[in-house]
C-alpha cells in the first residue's frame, strides 16, 4: 500500500513530567481563580482565555500525548482551531461592528439588542431585566 | 468479458440480508443510489407541484400557508436527502476504491453505519411531513424558525443526523485515499475525481459539526429559550445566519466539487487527451475548499449584518471565481484538439461547462453587494442556484451516472433515448430557470404563492419548462431500469478510458480486482498509452 505505514509505539513518559504538569495545571488555576478577583475591564476575557488556552495545550500537548505523536495530529488539531477562529473572527466583526461606516443604521440595531449596552453590561449580564429593556442609552452612537 | 453467469459483487450474496448487512462499498453505494433516487423523486414532484401554483397568479390547487412547506420541503429534501449524498456517498462510495486500485474502503462498518443513519435522518424528516411540516425554506431561520407552529425540530433532528452520515462518509474517503492507494499512485497520478472527493471530504469533517451545533441550538432556543438568537434575552437572530451559512456554504462546495472530479474525467475520457493542467485543477480544487470557509457572509448583505463585514465578505467572494475559472479554462483547453466522442456523458458534461457558467458568473452578481441588495430574496437568486446545484451537481452527477453505469450493472443504456432525454432535461432546465432569471431582475420576490399579474406569462413559461424537466427524468427512469435487465451487455472498458475502475470487470467482483493493482499508467496518460499500443501494433 502507499503512504506512510503507521509505525509509531505507546510512548512512555516519566512519572516526574506528570506530576510537573499537573503541578503547573494546579498553579493556573489558582492563578485563573485570583485574576478573577482583578477587574482588567475589557481584558477580562482575554486573559481568563489565555490562561485557560495554555492549560489546556498542556493537557493535549503531554496529557494526550500530542507532543510525541504524529505530526499529523497535531496539524489536524491547529487547522481545526484555526478554522474555528476564522469563524468567530468574521462572526464578531459583524456583530461588533454594526454601524460601524453608517451611523443612521446604527440606533435600532443598539436599541433591540442588550449585546450592545456597555453601560449596563454588568447588571444585564446578571439578569437585570429592567436594563435588558432599557438600553436606549447607546441609540444613536 | 463479463457474462451473466459470472460471479459478481452483485450476485454473490442473495437475499435482502446480505444487503442491509453488506460491507461492500459497490452494494452501499447501491443503496445510496436508491435512497438518492427516492428522495429526488419526493424532491421533483414537490417542485412541479410549486410550478402548478404558480401557473397563474390566482390560488390553484394550495394555500398559501401550503405553498410554504412545500417549498421548504423541496428545498431540504433536495439538499440534505439528494445533492449533498448523491455525489461522494453514492457514486463515490462506489467508484473510489475501484479508482484507488483497493478492494474496499479504509472503514467498511462505518461506510455501512454512514447509510443506516442516512435511513434514521431521511425518517426524521418523513415524519416532520406527517407531522405539519416546517414552513420555514430550507434554511430554517430564525426567528420565524423558533415561534412557527410547523414541524421544526422533527426535520432538524433530521439535519442534525444526516450531518453525521456525511461525516462519516467524509472520514471514510480521507482515509481511504491517503491510505488504500495502489503502489505506484502518487498523489499527483491520482484521478481527479479522487481530488475533488478529498477535497469534499475535508469540508464535510470541518464544516457539518458547525450544522450539528446549529440545529442544536435552534432545538434549545425553540423548545427551553434559552436566548441565543433573542434579542430581547441577548443574543442575535443573525447569529443563527452566522452559524447556518458557515456550514452551508461550504456545503454548497460539498456539492460541487465532486461534481468538478466527474466533469474532469469525462471530459478527458471522451477527449481521449491528457488533461490540460492537472495541478491545476487538483490545486484549484483545494483552492475552492479553502476559500469555501471565507465567504459565507454573502448570504446576509442584507440581514443586518454589519457594512464593514459586508464588505469584506464581497470582496473574498469574488476570489472563488478564480479556481472555478480555472477548472472550466482547462477543461475546454483539454477538448481542444481532442478526439471528441459525443456521448451520453459527455452531453451532459458540455450541459454542464454551459449551465455551470451562467451558474458561477451570476454569482459574481450576487457577491457584489451593491447588486444584491437588488437582487436579494428575487427569483434571480432562485435561479442562480439551480443553475449552480441543478445545471452544476445535478447535470454532473447525470454525467457520472451515464459514465459509470455499465460498470454499476455490467450493462448499458439505450443511447438513442438518453440522448432524447439529455436534450429534453437541457431544454427544459433553461426555459425553467432563464425566466426566473428575468423575473428576479424585474423583482419578483422568492417565496411567494401569488404574483402580479404581468410576471404570469415568465411564470407559466418557467412552469412549461418544468414539464419538459420533468419529462426528460422520466424517460431517463424507463430507460435506465430498462437497461439494468435488458441492457446491452458491455465489457470492461467500454469508453477506453484509463483510469484503474476500468480495469475491473463490469460488473466488478465483490473483492473489485482479481489481482493486486499495481499503478502502469497514468490516469490521462492518452498519447503514451497510444504510442504504446502504436508500436505494439495492436491498435
Amino acid at each position: 500500500m502507499n503512504g506512510n505505514e503507521s509505525t509509531h509505539s505507546a510512548h512512555i513518559i516519566p512519572l516526574s513530567v506528570y506530576l510537573t504538569i499537573a503541578s503547573i495545571l494546579l498553579f493556573l488555576t489558582f492563578v485563573t481563580v485570583w485574576v478573577a478577583s482583578i477587574n482588567f475591564g475589557a481584558y477580562n476575557l482575554v486573559i481568563a482565555m489565555f490562561i485557560a488556552a495554555v492549560k489546556a495545550s498542556l493537557v493535549a500537548l503531554f496529557f494526550m500525548h500530542l507532543k510525541y505523536d504524529n505530526k499529523v495530529y497535531m496539524i489536524i488539531l491547529l487547522i481545526s482551531i484555526i478554522f474555528l477562529a476564522i469563524f468567530i473572527t468574521f462572526t464578531m466583526l459583524d456583530t461588533l461592528q454594526r454601524g460601524a461606516i453608517y451611523d443612521q443604521k446604527a440606533g435600532q440595531i443598539r436599541e433591540s439588542a442588550t449585546m450592545y449596552d456597555t453601560v449596563n453590561a454588568d447588571s444585564a449580564l446578571v439578569g437585570d431585566s429592567a436594563n435588558i429593556v432599557d438600553s436606549t442609552s447607546m441609540s444613536g452612537k | 468479458m463479463s457474462t451473466a453467469t459470472a460471479t459478481n459483487y452483485l450476485n454473490e450474496a442473495k437475499g435482502w440480508k446480505s444487503w442491509l448487512l453488506t460491507q461492500d462499498h459497490k452494494r452501499i453505494g447501491i443503496m445510496y443510489l436508491a435512497g438518492i433516487f427516492f428522495f429526488f423523486l419526493v424532491g421533483g414532484l414537490l417542485a412541479l407541484i410549486i410550478r402548478w401554483e404558480l401557473f397563474t397568479p390566482a390560488k390553484d390547487i394550495m394555500e398559501a400557508d401550503t405553498y410554504n412547506r412545500f417549498f421548504t420541503l423541496h428545498g431540504a429534501i433536495m439538499i440534505f436527502l439528494f445533492i449533498i449524498p448523491s455525489i461522494p456517498a453514492a457514486l463515490g462510495n462506489f467508484v473510489l476504491p475501484l479508482m484507488l486500485g483497493a478492494k474496499d474502503v479504509a472503514f467498511p462498518r462505518l461506510n455501512l453505519a454512514s447509510w443506516y443513519l442516512y435511513v434514521i435522518g431521511a425518517l426524521f424528516a418523513l415524519y416532520s411531513i406527517i407531522s405539519g411540516a416546517a414552513d420555514t425554506g430550507w434554511t430554517f431561520y430564525t426567528p420565524y424558525s423558533t415561534s412557527t407552529s410547523g414541524s421544526v425540530v422533527a426535520i432538524a433532528v433530521g439535519v442534525f443526523i444526516l450531518g453525521f452520515s456525511s461525516i462519516f462518509t467524509g472520514l471514510n474517503f480521507i482515509a481511504t485515499i491517503h491510505k488504500l492507494r495502489a503502489p505506484g499512485m502518487t498523489w499527483f497520478k491520482m484521478p481527479l475525481f479522487v481530488w475533488g472527493l478529498y477535497a469534499t471530504a475535508i469540508i464535510q469533517v470541518l464544516a457539518t459539526p458547525v450544522l450539528g451545533i446549529t440545529v442544536v441550538l435552534l432545538i434549545l432556543e425553540r423548545m427551553v429559550h434559552i436566548g441565543i438568537f433573542d434579542p430581547a434575552m441577548g443574543g442575535d437572530p443573525v447569529l443563527f445566519q452566522h452559524f447556518f451559512w458557515f456550514y452551508s456554504h461550504p456545503a454548497v462546495y460539498i456539492m460541487i466539487l465532486p461534481g468538478m472530479g466527474i466533469i474532469s474525467e469525462v471530459i478527458a475520457t471522451f477527449s481521449h487527451k491528457r488533461i490540460f493542467g492537472y495541478k491545476a485543477i487538483a490545486y484549484s480544487s483545494l483552492g475552492i475548499a479553502f476559500m469555501s470557509f471565507l465567504v459565507w457572509g454573502h448570504h446576509m448583505f442584507v440581514s443586518g449584518q454589519s457594512e464593514l463585514a459586508s464588505l469584506i465578505f464581497s470582496f473574498l467572494t469574488f476570489f472563488v471565481g478564480i479556481p472555478s475559472g480555472i477548472k472550466v479554462f482547462n477543461w475546454v483547453a483539454t477538448m481542444y484538439k481532442g478526439q471528441i466522442s459525443l456521448k451520453v456523458p459527455m452531453l451532459y458534461a458540455i450541459s454542464f461547462l454551459i449551465l455551470f457558467s451562467i451558474g458561477g458568473l451570476t454569482g459574481i452578481f450576487l457577491g457584489a453587494v451593491s447588486v444584491d441588495v437588488h437582487l436579494h430574496d428575487t427569483y434571480f437568486i432562485v435561479a442562480h442556484f439551480h443553475y449552480t446545484m441543478m445545471g452544476g451537481t445535478v447535470i454532473a452527477f447525470l454525467a457520472g451516472l451515464h459514465f459509470w453505469w455499465p460498470k454499476l450493472w455490467g450493462r448499458i443504456y439505450n443511447e438513442t433515448w438518453a440522448v432524447v432525454s439529455c436534450l429534453m432535461i437541457f431544454i427544459g432546465f433553461n426555459v425553467t430557470f432563464l425566466s426566473q432569471f428575468i423575473m428576479g431582475a424585474q423583482g419578483m420576490p422568492r417565496r411567494y404563492y401569488t404574483y402580479p399579474e404581468e410576471f404570469q406569462r415568465l411564470h407559466g413559461f418557467s412552469s412549461v419548462g418544468s414539464l419538459i424537466l420533468g419529462a426528460g427524468f422520466l424517460i431517463m427512469t424507463i430507460y435506465l431500469l430498462h437497461s439494468i435487465f435488458r441492457g446491452k451487455k458491455v465489457g470492461r472498458n467500454p469508453w477506453q478510458s484509463l483510469t484503474m475502475e476500468w480495469e475491473a470487470e463490469s460488473p466488478p467482483i465483490t473483492h473489485n480486482f482479481d489481482k493486486d493493482m499495481v499503478l502502469e499508467h497514468g490516469p490521462y496518460d492518452y498519447d503514451i498509452v497510444d504510442a504504446k499500443y502504436t508500436e505494439e501494433g495492436t491498435l
